[in-house]
């Protein structure tokens, strides 16, 4: 009943905010500090505990044949676009949710249950990602401060409560969690450890596709911490912006007084 | 006096190609990236240890990339508040620490192929080149792009590498930065990290 009604004000919020104004501020590229002293204890936790436990199961993911690697990340990646449908209508970009639900489409019937990508080769290019977190960002709600999160990592306020957001409606949490739809389905297979063996495999499929990627940022940084963050809040704006150079929009002036001297 | 004038004509021949070799690289951007990716290339696939590839890869960036700039440019404002022997001291050691940090990025990849895919020219100052590295079964592809400076239209330099839409240039800006803040905006703090980096 209590989902019900969030799901009713998160849709409304969404429809009047996709039908009045479109002219959102574009999303900083900063944000300050909540807890920095916490934050810089739970990277370094975080960073050990990657050390033993998810840099070595992303590796041994890694070492699995390549079709196998391919298919369930696509697989994983299509249940994810269920999320990101739902994101593109609150973001009032329909262009984008037709593009995610013909993917789907696509890939969950002639890709057999989206374990390969046909959608691509028809022309629907795989886009980026959407989270209930952009979306408000979309809505013009401000970054808030920054922060890093046990296991779970950098983030800000808004993102925090994005990820709290996502829960509500994202189809395949619904699908898992909600036992009327298991009543329904009349089977045992949308059990809830599903969902978490889903976000799972998604993680793993990412942590082994930047195995080296983070290693040479722990490497080469001089403050890991902070390299981390600006690259968090130059993703978050770059995603929310919809730009394809997060540089783009940079404050330049810094580069003219250099250029003057 | 032929064996003197041989000698000159070896000489002149000589400095033509030095000059040639210093001013090797196209001035046309897209060419320009295209040319210093190609020269990584070779280095990077040789059989030479990685200190010599590092030195190689250290001559084509001093010639390539607009060290002093970025050293300023990410030293922010701080720059504009301090000596000029601080700022001497700052340039020496940030070119030590770019040219390891590049190397010691570049290095990592012994057969990277990185195509080219098309420049868009911001304005007069700058010109984003497109590149792509390529996936392996290992790796995903890469966006890379070059942000490359064309004021002096005859010597491009390059600005800064957007890998994924994310400016390195930024993020070094931002990691300096956050060193002075939680250092009570103590240069020689900044300096002991640098020092720390170049020396480990």
């Amino acid at each position: 009943m209590v989902q019900k009604r969030i799901k009713i004000i998160v849709c409304a919020i969404a429809l009047v905010l996709t039908f009045s104004s479109h002219t959102f501020a574009k999303e900083k590229y900063s944000a300050n500090e909540c807890f920095e002293k916490f934050s810089r204890g739970t990277l370094k936790f975080n960073q050990a505990l990657d050390k033993v436990i998810f840099k070595p199961i992303a590796k041994g993911y890694r070492a699995l044949p390549v079709p196998i690697r391919t298919g369930s990340s696509n697989f994983v990646g299509n249940l994810r676009s269920l999320l990101t449908l739902s994101n593109n209508v609150l973001q009032g970009d329909l262009r984008g949710a037709g593009n995610t639900a013909g993917r789907f489409v696509v890939n969950s019937t002639v890709g057999i249950l989206g374990v390969f990508d046909p959608a691509s080769k028809m022309g629907l290019e795989k886009r980026s990602r959407e989270d209930f977190g952009q979306t408000l960002g979309v809505w013009g709600a401000d970054t808030g401060c920054y922060f890093v999160l046990p296991i779970l990592g950098p983030t800000t306020t808004r993102d925090a409560v994005g990820l709290v957001g996502n829960v509500f409606i994202d189809p395949i949490y619904q699908l898992t969690h909600n036992t009327e739809t298991d009543v329904f389905v009349g089977n045992d297979n949308l059990q809830e450890h599903n969902y978490y063996i889903y976000k799972g495999t998604d993680a793993v499929d990412f942590r082994s596709k930047n195995i080296e990627s983070i290693d040479s940022l722990e490497k080469n940084s001089i403050d890991f911490y902070a390299s981390v963050k600006s690259l968090y809040l130059q993703n978050r704006a770059q995603k929310i912006n919809n730009s394809p150079i997060a540089d783009k929009g940079q404050d330049d002036s810094d580069w003219e007084e250099i250029d003057n001297q | 006096m032929k064996r003197v004038l041989i000698s000159f004509l070896l000489l002149f021949l000589i400095s033509i190609f030095a000059q040639s070799k210093a001013i090797a690289y196209s001035s046309d951007p897209k060419e320009f990236i295209n040319e210093i990716i190609d020269e990584a290339k070779v280095i990077l696939s040789s059989g030479s240890t990685q200190e010599i590839k590092a030195k190689k890869l250290s001559d084509i960036a001093l010639k390539t990339v607009d060290i002093k700039g970025l050293a300023y440019y990410t030293l922010g404002k701080k720059r504009k508040e301090i000596s000029s022997e601080e700022l001497k001291k700052y340039e020496e050691l940030f070119e030590k620490y770019f040219l390891k940090t590049f190397t010691s990025r570049l290095t990592d990849y012994s057969d990277p192929k990185i195509t080219v895919l098309s420049a868009e020219v911001v304005n007069e100052k700058y010109t984003i080149v497109k590149t792509m590295l390529v996936k392996t079964s290992k790796k995903p592809e890469v966006k890379i792009d070059w942000r490359v400076y064309t004021k002096d239209s005859g010597n491009p330099l390059i600005r800064d590498l957007i890998v994924e839409g994310l400016s390195l240039a930024r993020t070094q800006k931002e990691e300096f930065a956050s060193i002075l803040s939680t250092n009570d905006n103590d240069l020689n703090a900044l300096f002991s990290k640098l020092e720390e980096f170049i020396n480990k």
